[in-house]
């Protein structure tokens, strides 16, 4: 038996597949990549199961290789991994850790066994396998193995031999973020290194701590006499640039800290010859210092000399620091004006990027209009991608806090426009933000708006690009609420109904028909008002088109009309409330507006257009262009297409009969159908106002209502019945319509999948088979089958009609925040109490990274956070042994604490607190009573007001202490500082 | 921190992969695909930085050297600099053309091993611990050394022993 295994096992040896054979047969590829990887990965499951050591490691590395270079998985061999890592022999024991480090995680089971196997690696004499466990321990360690083997490294942290003790001091950092509580053992140690005067333990430790600072800078506020003096006396650059970014982070937390810094920072930045560390003092200066005039003409001096500088990572990182500084010092990019627009036809798309940025900081009031055509002009000439940032920073700049830097409102809507018609305009979300926006905003532009949205509406080509819907909804829109500026609302009702509106998408149409609505009230409002004052006769051949016309209704819509009529009956009544409320404004507003109409509307209709011809004529063009529309499937259109055919149904009778009998009996027959209008048009009259972002959460959400209630559930099932549904709407005959409006979510669904309802149900049948298995990539075929990308988002939303119904549910809830009258007259710019400024909540990575800083505090200024640390402790992944450990720590840290005061003080009561630390401070000096002299306690002192202040942020701000921070600290004032 | 180092060639082969957060492996080829399809559309003598925010997510940053057919490629945070992370790939190109005499990419094919060697002593844990390519030279070959030594003593004698002794 014995022999068998062993016969087998040196075949195995000598006809075992090297990494090499391995490699060259990929590169052969002679049966295709992943064949011969699925073949090789066959052969290792064999051979990594030998009990030869050395069959076994080959096998591992080749595993190894193909996980690292082909993204094969491997954590099935977890357990083959400790066996190789547990081998005598080193090169053995390297394939080992190599594929430990490569494939274990968090989770990985066998973890546990290799404790004792990295605990005896950790001790070795020869070095190098102390390296490997180290290195395997910075990328594996869980929070068991860094309690475990804490020990070990604080051996290791102080060992003589250079070449570990450089990776001990760094793998500290995997294992304080792991168990914080390593802390109280090696920080001291971690500190000792900062003396060092080999420079690559330097460079190992100041990089360890420009890391932990990155997470809680304050804590480390006491070293900073220590990285002063390696900033004044290190010549390693690599340790310059990490001293000077720990100083950058420290800078915030002790302002006295920059007077001190500033000068040595300064002369590096004068002195190096090492342009990233020229950069690094730069970029330190600009963003922690920039309050230091000296320093920063300084820096700005040398932004200047990277900014003309040949190599273009040079004047990339130039242009970057400029951007930084230009919020507080914009004579700074302002002095370097011509260089920046320069860069803004550079070949390469990143410095092109970054000139933009600084060119759109530079804009103000007074340059917008200039440097907005320059752009524009710069976005015709480039490729799609950078056209599109550029208008996207141009709208960005220009709608900044509500538009503050537009004077010239016309202007910018008409620069607008012309975004619109860019050929590789892509933005068109936000320009028909901006056009809604601006409309409800600002009363003045509105004329101009229509204007703007006229063009757009009645050029045909622009239909055809999909990326421009979104805007031609926002010109639609506007073109139906402001069309009492229109010079010709028969024109615009052309364009609104043309043949081409065929290419929209259907929520984009529904707008289109809904305008139409408006503009054709419109009309007809005009016209009764008209004719109510003008008491002449019309024409005689009214009878015949009358005739005609009731014919034509008749034949297109017949049966139709039942079914529509309930709807729009349910609805009036539905709706009934808010009618009322109309009314109640109309009485405020409808005045003014009529009025309005008076002022602006006569002038351009003095040619009297609204004649009875043209009237009729507009009735039976939309009948015309709407009338097949009554067949859409789409919920929106065919609702809207409904209401208006239904609308003229209902007046159309009336409206003709009493123009006919105008002269005998004009009062008592008119007055019905005028009414209707009258009544709608005062309902779309009604001025619309921007919502508040907060609206929503202003309305109480009402009782019995479950908002957050779990839908998971529901997915499944939807998915379930997609199929069935989706067949049963396309089969559907327009009729059916009724029932998809109130189903109406599921209708876009079924738009996208008709076309390939086959696909889909094959897919959702493959779906049910496999599980969950293509659910991650659902999203993508979806997409991707149907609509270009840029139309995805309004297949989610229907904005117009959320927003127009929104609007007038909320129009009550706004208020109008004048703006300080400018010296130009600019007009007002509605704005919103609340809700247009965007609420800014930073929320700090707190848990972990606070127990870290919190041991940190406790070890350099023996704080009290001790308990705070422990009990808040999150990871409860822990083993119950930790657990057990923890709690002693508490107790002996309890017991420690009542050694200074029993009774525990609250935060309010700072001058307990102060005792208390002075006591716990001395306690920490007599236990470390070498090394640390008297400065540093009172450092110590200083540092932990600090964190007591910082440890009380969290009920009360900041500045609320500060008078008793200044009383307190005036003893303790570190000399370092001053 | 550092985050990955990435060594790809032009047609988008990956040569070397280290990430230093623990990345899943689909996730690690959807990395390395992401970031080949931003280099290779980068001219030539342009920068060497690429906005990688939208690939690693925020607070990274990616710079990259071109060389031959080969792309070396760093990811950090912003607790490194910029210059300094370039300067960085032209110390591990430089330690890479020592070991190698005339580095080329056949030699990163078939050496997984002892590039990896080498890049352990220059990082470690995302940490930059070496800079200078003379002393990780000198660790590399201290290694390979006692890798041959303890193989040559066991490879077929310990088998072949193994086997007359039974």
């Amino acid at each position: 038996m014995a022999g068998g295994v062993s016969s087998s096992s040196i075949m195995e040896t000598l006809f075992q597949r090297t990494l090499e054979d391995l490699i060259k047969g990929l590169r052969l590829q002679l049966i295709g990549e992943s064949a011969f990887v699925s073949k090789a990965i066959e052969e290792i499951r064999r051979e990594v199961k030998s009990t030869d050591p050395h069959t076994k490691s080959t096998a591992l590395q080749k595993l190894s290789y193909l996980a690292s270079l082909h993204f094969h998985d491997m954590s099935w061999a977890a357990f083959h991994v400790v066996e190789v890592m547990s081998s005598s022999r080193f090169s053995h024991k390297r394939i080992g850790y190599h594929a430990a480090s490569l494939s274990f995680h968090d989770d990985t089971p066998v973890l546990l066994l290799i404790t004792n196997q990295l605990r005896k690696d950790l001790a070795s004499t020869n070095e190098f396998e102390v390296s490997l466990a180290l290195e395997c321990l910075s990328r594996i360690s869980t929070p068991d193995l860094a309690r475990d083997l804490t020990p070990e490294i604080f051996t290791l942290l102080s060992t003589t031999k250079i070449f570990v003790r450089k990776k001990a001091i760094s793998v500290v950092l995997r294992v304080f973020a792991k168990y914080p509580d390593a802390v109280r053992l090696c920080f001291k140690r971690l500190v000792e290194n900062l003396d060092s005067s080999d420079p690559q333990i330097l460079a190992a430790v100041v990089g360890v701590f420009c890391e932990l600072a990155s997470q809680d800078p304050g804590s480390y506020l006491p070293l900073a006499p220590e990285f002063y003096r390696i900033l004044v006396d290190s010549k390693n650059n690599w340790v310059l640039i990490k001293v000077l970014k720990i100083f950058a982070k420290l800078a915030p937390f002790e302002p006295r800290l920059a007077k001190r810094v500033v000068e040595p920072i300064c002369d590096h930045m004068r002195r190096t010859g090492a342009k990233s560390l020229m950069f690094e003092c730069i970029r330190t200066v600009i963003s922690s210092f920039s309050e230091y005039e000296s320093a920063v003409k300084l820096a700005v001096v040398k932004i200047r000399e990277l900014l003309v500088d040949d190599d273009p990572n040079l004047k990339y990182l130039g242009l970057q620091a400029l951007s930084v500084i230009a919020p507080k010092h914009l004579w700074a990019v302002l002095e370097n004006k011509e260089v920046v627009i320069k860069w803004l036809s550079d070949e390469d798309p990143n410095i092109k990027l970054e000139s933009l940025r600084l060119v759109m900081a530079m804009v103000s009031e007074s340059n917008v209009v200039e440097i907005s055509r320059v752009l524009v002009n710069y976005s015709l000439k480039s490729d799609p991608g950078f056209c599109n940032e550029i208008l996207g920073s141009i709208l960005c700049t220009c709608s900044r806090n509500v538009y503050e830097i537009i004077v010239d409102f016309d202007w910018y809507v008409s620069l607008l426009g012309e975004m619109s018609r860019i050929p590789h305009c892509q933005k068109g979300d936000e320009i028909e933000n901006q056009l809604i926006d601006l409309g409800m905003r600002v009363k003045d532009v509105r004329p101009e708006l229509l204007r703007v949205a006229r063009g757009l509406l009645i050029d045909p080509a622009l239909l055809g690009n999909p990326f421009l819907h979104r805007i031609l909804a926002a010109a639609a829109w506007v073109s139906g609420e402001y069309v009492e500026f229109s010079r010709n609302p028969f024109e615009l009702m052309e364009a609104l109904l043309q043949p081409r509106t065929s290419l929209l998408p259907p929520s984009v149409r529904a707008v289109y028909i809904h305008s139409a609505f408006k503009v054709l009230i419109f009309c007809l409002h005009s016209y009764i008002l008209q004719s109510e004052s003008i008491t002449s006769s019309f024409p005689d051949n009214l009878v015949l088109g009358v005739s005609e016309l009731v014919l034509k209704k008749n034949m297109l819509e017949g049966s139709e009309l039942t079914t529509c009529e309930a709807p729009s009956a349910h609805r009036s009544e539905g709706f009934n409330p808010r009618n009322q409320s109309y009314e109640d404004l109309s009485i405020k507003n409808g005045g003014d507006r009529t009025i309005n109409h008076g002022q602006t509307s006569t002038p351009a209709f003095s040619e009297n257009i609204f004649t009875y011809d043209s009237i009729i004529n507009l009735i039976n063009q939309v009948e015309l262009a709407l009338g097949p529309l009554t067949g859409s499937h789409d919920a929106e259109v065919f609702e809207r297409t409904r209401h208006i055919l239904c609308f003229i149904e209902l007046i159309k009778g009336e409206i003709t009969e009493c123009l006919v009998q105008k002269g005998k009996t004009l009062e008592s027959e008119e007055m019905k159908a005028s009414k209707i209008i009258k009544l709608i048009s005062d309902a779309f009259s009604e001025e619309l106002g921007p919502v508040s972002v907060s609206a929503q959460q202003r309305v109480p959400i009402p009782e019995g209502l479950l908002l957050k209630e779990n839908l998971d559930d529901l997915e499944t099932i939807c998915a379930d019945f997609q199929v069935p549904e989706s067949n049963l709407f396309s089969l559907g005959s327009p009729y059916y319509g009724e029932e998809v409006g109130v189903s109406s979510f599921g209708l876009q669904d079924k738009e996208e999948s008709e076309p390939s309802n086959e696909a889909t149900s094959l897919l959702t049948e493959h779906r049910k088979l496999h599980g969950l298995y293509y659910l991650a990539s659902e999203k993508n075929e979806i997409v991707g089958n149907d609509y270009p990308p840029a139309n995805e988002p309004k297949l989610q939303v229907n904005p117009n009609n959320d927003t127009e119904d929104l609007v007038k549910l909320t129009v009550q809830s706004l208020a109008t925040n004048k703006k300080p009258n400018h010296a130009k007259t600019r007009p007002v710019v509605v704005k919103l109490d609340e809700g247009d400024l965007v609420t800014v909540t930073a929320k700090r990575p707190e848990t972990k990274d606070d127990l870290v800083s919190g041991a940190v505090r406790e070890v350099l200024l023996g704080s009290d956070t001790r308990t705070a640390t422990s009990q808040s402790n999150p990871s409860d992944k822990s083993s119950s042994k930790r657990k057990g450990k923890e709690k002693i720590n508490v107790d002996r840290s309890e017991l420690k604490e009542n050694l200074g005061d029993s009774e525990k003080p609250k935060h309010e009561n700072p001058s307990s607190r102060k005792n208390k630390h002075r006591i716990s401070g001395k306690e920490r000096r007599h236990k470390s009573a070498g090394k640390i002299g008297e400065e540093r306690e009172e450092n110590g002192q200083k540092g932990m007001q600090k964190s007591s202040h910082r440890h009380a942020r969290h009920k009360a701000p900041h500045r609320s202490d500060a008078p008793l921070n200044v009383v307190s600290q005036t003893p303790v004032i570190p000399d370092f500082l001053l | 921190m550092i985050r990955a180092v990435m060594v790809m060639n032009t047609q988008g082969k990956p040569r070397l992969a280290k990430f230093y957060d623990s990345v899943p492996v689909d996730k690690q080829q959807e990395l390395i695909r992401s970031v080949f399809g931003v280099l290779c559309s980068r001219a030539e003598n342009v920068s060497n930085f690429v906005e990688a925010d939208s690939i690693f997510g925020p607070d990274s940053r990616l710079v990259y050297k071109h060389y031959a057919t080969l792309y070396f490629v760093l990811v950090f945070d912003s607790s490194e600099n910029e210059l300094a992370m370039l300067d960085l790939i032209q110390v591990l190109v430089e330690t890479l053309d020592k070991c190698f005499k005339n580095v080329c990419e056949l030699d990163l094919v078939f050496n997984y091993s002892k590039i990896h060697t080498i890049l352990d002593e220059i990082f470690f844990g995302g940490q930059v611990l070496e800079t200078s390519s003379t002393e990780v030279m000198k660790a590399v070959e201290e290694i390979s050394k006692l890798e041959s030594a303890s193989n040559s003593i066991n490879l077929v004698p310990k088998s072949v022993s193994g086997w007359r002794g039974r």
